[in-house]
Parts: C-alpha cells; structure tokens; sequence
C-alpha cells in the first residue's frame, strides 16, 4: 500500500476531529475523499503532512513509518495545499527550485526536474514569470508541478480547486487521473461532489469518521452521489 | 472531449514516481542545500525591499541623530569600561542602537512567520524532508544575517558621523552582533509559537520590544539607572538584552567580557530550546488552526 492510515484519532480539547480512521490507498490509485466543512479533512491532511502528530494511530507512506521515520515517509510526498503557498515574487520557475532545494535537489537536476514539471504542466512559456502576474488556474498549476517534481510516490491534494471555474476544475482532476495511471498515488480532498467520476474511489468522511467507502457510482445507490451524500452526512448530523 | 482551460499535457513523464528523484549523496548535502535555498531566498526577499533597509536604518538613525543630540547635554557619563577617556553620548548608544537593529529584526522576523503560519507558506516549509530544527534554524539564520547586514550598514553610517571606534572593532563585534541577533531571533521564533493570530503582534511591541530596550543599558548605563532606582537596576541587569548590548559594546572596544558573552549564550540556548518545543508536531501551534 502506497497510503495507510491505522485507527487515526485526534482532538482538539474535547472536540473530537478523527475518531479512529483507517484506509489504505493502493499505488497508483484515484481516491477521493468527499467530507463536509468540518469533517476533519484539514486535520486528516495536517496529520499526513506531519504539521502535527497524533498521539494515537498510525501513518504509512510509501512503507515508511510517519511516526518512526518522518523524513523518509515526507520525501514519498507531494502536497497541493488549499491555502496558495508561492511566493508571489518569485518566478514559476525560482518557486520550483526553491521547492526541489527543500528536497534537497539542486543544479543542473534540479533545473531538469523544474523544466520537465513546467512543461508537463504547460507552463514552459510562464516559467520566468512572476507568480504574482499569473491568473489563478495558473498558480494552481504551478503549485501542482511544484509539488511533483521530486516525483513523490503520494500527491495530496487538499480542494486544489477552489476558486477555479467549472472548467479549469475538470481539467486538474483530469490531469491528477492522468497521474495516478502512471502510477501515482493520488488522495484528493474536496466537499464538492461534481468531483468525483463514478468510478472513483470514494471515502466520505464526516465527524471525524468514514461513512461509506468504495467507488462513488456503488455509494450513489441509483440516485445521484450528491444526494446520497447529503442523506449520508444528514442522517449522522 | 472535455475542454482545457488549463492545457494540461498528457504526457506525464516516465521516471516514475516514489521518491525517483531523491538526490544521491550524503544527508548533509541535502541539509546543506535547503539551508542555502532558505538564506537566498531571505535575503533576497529583504534586499528585493529597499523600503525595509532604508525604514530598519531610519529609526536607529533618528535615536543617534536626533535623541543623542538633544540629550547629550542632559547627561554625563564617567568614565566607565570598556572606554578609556570621556565619551560622547551617541558613543554611548551605539552598542544599544546596535542591539535595537537586531531586537526588530528579531520580531519582525516573528510577525513574518506568523504572516507565513496565516498565509499557508509555512506549511510548505515544514513539509521539506528535513528536522524541524533544521528547517527553523536556517530561517533564524537568515533572520540574523539580515541584522548583520542593517548593522554594518549603521556602523558605516557612524563611522562617518564621527563615532569611530577601532577598526579592529569593527571586526570584532560580528561575532558578538550575529550571537545577539540568533538569540533575539531565537526568542522572535519562540513569540511567533505562542502568537496565535496576526492581531495580538501588538502586544508584542509592549509587552517585549519596549521592556526589553528601555530596561537595558542601551539608552543609559546601570550604574546611572541604580542612582535612580536600585530595583530598576537590578532588572535591567537580569534582561538578557543587556548583556547582548555590553557584549557588543565591549567587542566593539576589543575588551573581554566573558559574563556578557556566558549569559547570552545561555539566553540564546534557553530562547532556542523553548522556540523547539513550541514547534514540536507533537504540541506545536499549528494544532489550533487544524
């Protein structure tokens, strides 16, 4: 398993945020991970990213222990944030080597790594660009080719779509299927149903627990995922 | 077939994912580069920022320029060590405008952080495969060599307003600036752990930065603020910042002065110390904002 959360529980004070979760992601695999505002997404990626550690449960990526070998588990990861983390006066390209030099990556393999990123993202034209003067999309593109160019074996992707339009979010979940078909394993975190194809391996989180986990199309029942998702987090409300 | 306002190529490259690009060699080259990524890209950023310079150098400016003048009149200073004869008043305060250039910095340097915890750069940060230690040593580094940097700067300044000390000084008081500007740096670091949104950074300029100046002996020296007040004296000689301003001052005079150099480098350990445990994932500050 390229990801593997076991019986995660977290808190802030009293409040419950994880209450024992599990899931396994396999290598080269599309999940998302569908949860309304306060599921627990956020803390789930916090703790995945090691922003913070939970006393109880544990993470594995790529076969590397969080808990007992951090810095090789992060190095198997990418992460699109949902806050924009680029420096705004930098360049696309600096941004990139900033990112890879982090990794540790530096010189003419990491300028290699920068180009071959901008150019899977079709960013090659912008590369000497401030990101301050780049729309949106394509700060999230660059965020996206930051986040792969130590070609982690896991991309998290918290709502990597927000404040895109409708089409320009087809496109980067498009692109993250196209990812995860190479082999990449991809966690893609939103509480927009749209997101998620039939197909798609679906976990529904709310409270803090899984409520459903298998391929959105199995989840939706015959109705829409939508509305099954809405029945779902309403029940447990 | 869908469009594609992004462009997104198809064609992702074939290297494969799980760690493929994890850089051969030695983990120290690796530590090596971020820590280098990180000290271009703050200096870059502050000499990106002329205003930041010209704003850092204008208000020790305005105290040597200006409150010195006017105040020179109003005291006189004995002759204590490391002098050797009658100084000036804005001789005086140099060492303590010194120590005000890495106090800022020091905090400024904490809002930053808080401004990055706030704007999602700082997770990035600590996301990178290397000790959290690390990571937060190479920004304080960063942060220092800024203060040195607005230093040497001041120092030149003076130099030409006629306060010269020895060249040798000159020299000899880097050590003793980059030592004072790690451990008001250590404690900015430490601040932007408990400081838990944008808004409270008030309180820090009057609860820390003015305290801990006017409770020193940059402005005045102890023996002159005993004849006021013994109990005010003996504060100002508990405030790590003073013994930052005398090692300076005595540097900047080639004089030793080892109880100086000793309390803040403990000053410097305990401030560096606690600024780690506030930023252990196990309890750090990023718990709040989940």
């Amino acid at each position: 398993m390229s990801l593997k959360v076991e019986n995660l529980s977290f808190s802030y004070g009293p409040r419950k945020a994880l209450d024992d979760l599990s899931f396994a992601l396999a290598p080269g695999s599309f999940t998302a991970l569908l949860g309304p505002n306060g599921a627990g997404k956020s803390t789930l990626f916090s703790l995945l990213t090691r922003l913070f550690t939970a006393p109880k449960g544990q993470i594995t990526i790529a076969g590397h222990d969080l808990g007992q070998a951090p810095l090789k588990a992060l190095a198997a990861l990418g992460v699109v944030f949902q806050q924009p983390t680029l420096d705004l006066d930098l360049t696309t390209r600096r941004n990139l080597l900033y990112y890879a030099a982090l990794h540790g990556l530096r010189g003419p393999a990491a300028r290699g790594l920068a180009d071959e990123a901008l150019a899977t993202l079709s960013l090659t034209d912008r590369a000497d660009t401030p990101a301050r003067n780049l729309s949106g999309g394509q700060r999230r593109r660059v965020e996206l080719a930051r986040a792969l160019i130590h070609r982690p074996a896991v991309l998290l992707l918290d709502e990597p779509s927000v404040g895109l339009d409708a089409a320009s979010r087809r496109a980067i979940t498009d692109h993250a299927h196209r990812l995860a078909d190479r082999g990449t394993t991809v966690l893609w975190a939103t509480h927009l149903t749209d997101e998620v194809g039939p197909t798609d391996r679906c976990l529904i989180l709310h409270r803090g627990r899984l409520l459903a986990d298998a391929p959105a199309g199995q989840i939706a029942e015959g109705t829409t995922l939508t509305d099954r998702f809405l029945a779902l987090t309403a029940e447990t409300a | 077939m869908t469009p594609d306002p992004l462009h997104l190529s198809p064609n992702i490259p074939q290297g494969g994912p799980g760690g493929g690009a994890r850089p051969p060699g030695p983990a120290a080259g690796r530590y090596l580069t971020a820590l280098g990524a990180i000290l271009h890209r703050e200096l870059a950023r502050f000499l990106g920022q002329k205003s930041r310079l010209v704003a850092a150098l204008v208000r020790p400016l305005v105290w040597l320029l200006v409150f010195a003048a006017g105040f020179r009149a109003a005291l006189g200073l004995s002759i204590t060590p490391p002098y050797q004869t009658y100084i000036t008043y804005e001789t005086y305060i140099l060492p303590g405008l010194l120590g005000m250039i890495c106090l800022f910095n020091g905090m400024q340097s904490s809002l930053s952080l808080v401004y990055d915890r706030e704007m999602g750069s700082m997770r990035l940060l600590l996301t990178a495969p290397l000790p959290r230690g690390w990571l937060l040593f190479a920004k304080l580094l960063a942060g220092t060599l800024i203060s040195l940097l607005q230093c040497l700067v001041f120092l030149g300044i003076g130099y030409a307003w006629g306060i010269r000390p020895p060249l040798a000084g000159l020299l000899a008081v880097i050590p003793a600036l980059l030592l004072t500007g790690l451990m008001l740096g250590a404690l900015g670091l430490l601040l932007s752990s408990l400081i838990r949104q944008l808004e409270n950074f008030a309180g820090v300029m009057n609860f820390v930065i003015f305290p801990m100046f006017f409770l020193s002996s940059a402005l005045y020296p102890l023996w002159k603020m005993a004849e006021a007040s013994p109990a005010l004296a003996r504060a100002c000689a508990l405030n790590p910042f003073t013994q930052a301003v005398e090692l300076i001052r005595f540097s900047l005079y080639l004089t030793p002065n080892w109880p100086a150099l000793g309390w803040t480098c403990l000053a410097t350990a305990i401030f560096a110390a606690a600024a780690l445990y506030g930023y252990d994932p196990a309890r750090g500050f990023t718990r709040a904002k989940g």
